[in-house]
């Protein structure tokens, strides 16, 4: 991934950007985060956190014209947070001693202030702070300026008093009654000058940006800028920390203009969804200001507004604890890692990559093709965990080996159309898979061919294009050499991976095609099930096949409802991006929120969704049960094939068409010994994705060579071998050639360097 | 890693004796390193217990494959 493309990914989550609030307010206070520091009662946390922004957080409290409140996103429930009210009480009830400002050690430069308004004093105050030497000079007998008229009747002199007491605390000189005038302060390296309004060929040239006002080394800012009848104190507080940004870049011959985009009032790129959120109404607020309990109850009514969009739908984005921003910048990282520890590789192979994420989100973010990136750049690197894809990527060589993979007609034949079941349908319902094809024969003629392969949708979701691609190239030679029929999907992974890599092909939907031929319900299921419809993540974009999918199920009878996520917003059943095999748990967790949608029994075109299902004990039937099953109610609970019984339907539905329409016979391949499986212990062996076949593969090795151990006074062996890259133990009882009983079973990766002589 | 202190007290069925703890090289991810296992002093078979699989190795090797 490249550094730019990570920079454009990670600018595409906003969820760090200011709130409306914070971008509004020149100054930028963290409203945010003063009002959940309010709302906890932190009162000392809230002050704090204001003095980062404010030099001055009563006098504010006390005098702010609020222009945050025009954005504030509750003002459209309720009214707008009294965020002067929560700063004046934060101040009030969160600092009992005067603050101890530190100051950078002295530079060695001095700077006039003429003018102790807001401005004055928040530039005096800044410039202080970084080690300059600053006097004031105000014309009144005391400090102020026009805050004093404008804010008549709010402020109160005990607020200024306390406030302003920092300004000779820090060792600033002010000098009041004294009239100064600013272009005429020799002695000084600088000069700010902030009289208030005042005439406006006073400055005619201000800089808007720089506050540079004609002669070098003499800013101007505050009232001046607006004119009397437009006093701000809070832009007056921005101006006077803009001059005094300019003012030491200037006094340290920096450049005055470069970098200064973040400053003063701005637009605001968060998103916040405000669907579900109920009014509060604002509060009055005393003239005395707000007691603690009503600061706290205030800071509660703030949203608190953030995006996370995509983190409320997806419990993968919320298990790690983040958003896409954070995650966009770990995975990329983790990539860049040439020696240590790669924290992330869990983060990146965990994704289902099933693009909910980009659905929701305001800018289209899809966590999808970032994990989909970062998993091909890992295996690129040899850094993939083999743990991670290693039993997906086997079954699916297994299914496109010679024990399951199989063309109608034969080689040399050709026809016009062809069925593609895909892998897990022939897994899980292979007597489907035969019976649908008979329907296809019957109602679009005999000239429909079958095809029994895996179109390489592990591979793509492993990252492993090697992979991916020789499925894709086997795929299209056989296509090829049936007369490149027209094809018909079943599964709608399968149709995402060829509309993707073989874009010119020619393909339909099974659903579609069903739909069209207008297959009607048999009269014994006229009243069918109330079910809801999942539709599998990787049909999320096809709205043609989610229409034929409610079209031939209302007309099986069933009465539909829909699911709070469905259509475009569907979500995954966990399967996707193989994060059922790369974060187990992670899996279950997000496919029992998604069974939890509804109490109804789920319906999906899925045979894969299907069975995850039911596999968690979630009632639900796939399309063709209702179009095949006498008893589509009672399929809903059928139990999930495991996944040594998914290998062997695909064998046995091979088998049974070459001996059934080719009237040849395929070779037995099972000479295998009887194994004896206890329900528990078969329960046990899914969840270590270990398959009887490997099992078989041990005993047998053990039963051959006499390598294994006995535990005297029982009749148990314990027995390992390797398979690929996989050792397994089995436990079990029975020598020879069986039956034998499996008692338990278990691998690791590592390899024993078993020696006889050490 | 080493294993726990009370083992099943299994026999290695082709020679028909006791196992005993020994040096037992282990490799994962191109690194290899000795560990202490149950291991026939004959053939050199060796017992790697469930738990000592379920949990420890398959913490070894999730620090292997992300190094
Ligand atoms: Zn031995």
């Amino acid at each position: 991934m490249e550094k730019q493309r990570l920079q454009e990914l990670e600018n595409q989550c906003i969820q760090e950007c200011a709130p409306p609030c914070t971008a509004a307010c020149p100054v930028h206070v963290d409203c945010r985060g003063l009002a959940l520091f309010m709302a906890r009662g932190d009162f000392a946390a809230a002050v704090k956190l204001l003095r980062k922004a404010l030099p001055f957080p009563a006098v504010i409290g006390a005098v702010c014209d609020q222009p945050c409140c025009a954005y504030c996103n509750r003002g459209r429930v309720g009214g707008a947070i009294e965020m002067a009210a929560l700063e004046r009480a934060a101040a009030r009830f969160g600092e009992t001693a005067p603050p101890r400002i530190s100051l950078l050690p002295s530079r060695g430069k001095s700077v006039a202030i003429v003018g102790s308004g807001l401005s004055g004093l928040t530039a005096a105050f800044d410039l202080r702070k970084k080690g300059y030497s600053v006097t004031v000079f105000e014309k009144d007998g005391r400090l102020g300026g026009s805050l004093r008229e404008h804010a008549a009747g709010r402020l109160f002199p005990e607020i200024a008093e306390k406030d302003f007491s920092v300004i000779e605390s820090m060792g600033i000189e002010v000098r009041l009654n004294t009239a100064a005038d600013p272009r005429d302060l020799p002695g000084f390296d600088a000069v700010y000058a902030a009289p208030g309004a005042a005439p406006a060929h006073a400055f005619p040239a201000i800089d808007p940006l720089t506050y540079e006002a004609g002669t070098p080394g003499v800013f101007a800012g505050g009232s001046l800028l607006r004119g009397s009848g437009n006093y701000s104190p809070i832009f007056s507080v921005s101006d006077g920390r803009r001059a005094a940004v300019s003012i030491d870049r200037f006094l340290q011959g920096a450049s005055l203009t470069a970098s200064r985009t973040g400053e003063g009032s701005l637009g605001s790129c968060l998103y916040t969804k405000m669907d579900a959120v109920a009014p509060v109404p604002a509060p009055c607020v005393p003239a005395q200001g707000f007691t603690n309990e009503a600061a706290m109850q205030e800071g509660a009514r703030c949203l608190q507004c953030q995006c996370l969009e995509c983190v409320k739908v997806c419990t993968y984005l919320e298990s790690f604890g983040g958003y896409p921003k954070k995650y966009v910048r770990e995975i990329y990282n983790n990539l860049s890692i040439v020696m240590g520890v790669r924290q992330s590789n869990t983060l990146t192979n965990s994704c289902s990559l099933c693009g909910l994420c980009a659905e929701v989100c305001p800018n289209d973010l899809n966590m999808a093709d970032v994990c989909s990136e970062a998993r091909r750049t890992m295996v690129s690197q040899k850094r993939m965990p083999a743990s991670a894809h290693d039993f997906a990527l086997r079954d699916m060589a297994f299914a496109n080996s010679d024990a399951c993979a199989m063309a109608l007609p034969a080689p040399g034949g050709t026809c016009s159309r062809l069925f593609f079941p895909g892998c897990q349908l022939a897994a899980s319902a292979p007597d489907h898979v035969e019976k649908c094809y008979r329907l296809l024969q019957e109602k679009l003629g005999s000239d429909v061919g079958l095809l029994l392969r895996c179109c390489g949708a592990p591979a793509d979701w492993a990252g492993r294009d090697d992979l991916l691609e020789q499925a894709i190239d086997e795929f299209g030679e056989l296509h090829r050499s049936l007369g490149s029929p027209q094809l018909i999907l079943a599964c709608p992974s399968c149709s995402r991976v060829f509309k993707r890599l073989l874009p010119g092909l020619d393909s339909v939907s099974l659903w579609e095609i069903l739909d069209r031929a207008g297959i009607a319900a048999p009269e014994a299921k006229a009243a069918g099930p109330v079910v809801c419809l999942h539709d599998p993540c990787s049909a999320r974009h096809d709205d043609a096949v989610q229409e034929s999918a409610r079209q031939i199920a209302a007309r099986l009878g069933c009465r539909l409802e829909e699911l709070p996520f469905s259509r475009r917003m569907t979500a995954c059943c966990s399967f996707g991006g193989l994060q059922w095999f790369a974060n187990n748990k992670l899996a279950r967790a997000g496919i029992g929120r998604r069974m939890r949608e509804s109490t109804r029994d789920y319906l999906t075109y899925c045979s894969m969704c299907r069975d995850l299902f039911a596999g968690q004990g979630k009632r639900c039937l796939h399309m063709l049960d209702l179009l095949f099953e006498d008893d589509a109610p009672g399929r809903a609970g059928r139990a999930c094939p495991t996944w040594s019984q998914r290998r062997d339907n695909r064998a046995r539905l091979k088998r049974r068409l070459c001996a059934g329409i080719k009237e040849e016979t395929m070779p037995e391949t099972d000479g295998r010994p009887e194994l004896i499986i206890a329900p528990d212990v078969q329960a046990v062996l899914e969840e270590r994705f270990i398959l009887t076949h490997d099992i078989t593969r041990v005993i047998e090795h053990a039963e051959q060579t006499g390598r294994k151990l006995t535990r005297p006074g029982t009749d148990r062996f314990l027995a390992h071998h390797r398979v690929g890259s996989v050792t397994y133990w089995v436990e079990y009882t029975g020598t020879g050639s069986g039956p034998f009983t499996v008692h338990t079973a278990y691998s690791h990766r590592m390899e024993i360097r078993e020696r006889a002589d050490i | 890693m080493t294993t726990g202190a009370k083992e099943p007290s299994w026999l290695c069925a082709a020679c028909g004796i006791a196992l005993e703890r020994g040096m037992v090289e282990i490799a994962y991810m191109g690194s290899a390193f000795p560990v202490e296992l149950q291991r026939c002093p004959r053939c050199g078979i060796v017992y790697i217990p469930e738990e000592l699989a379920l949990t420890r190795m398959a913490e070894a090797e999730k620090i292997l494959e992300d190094k």
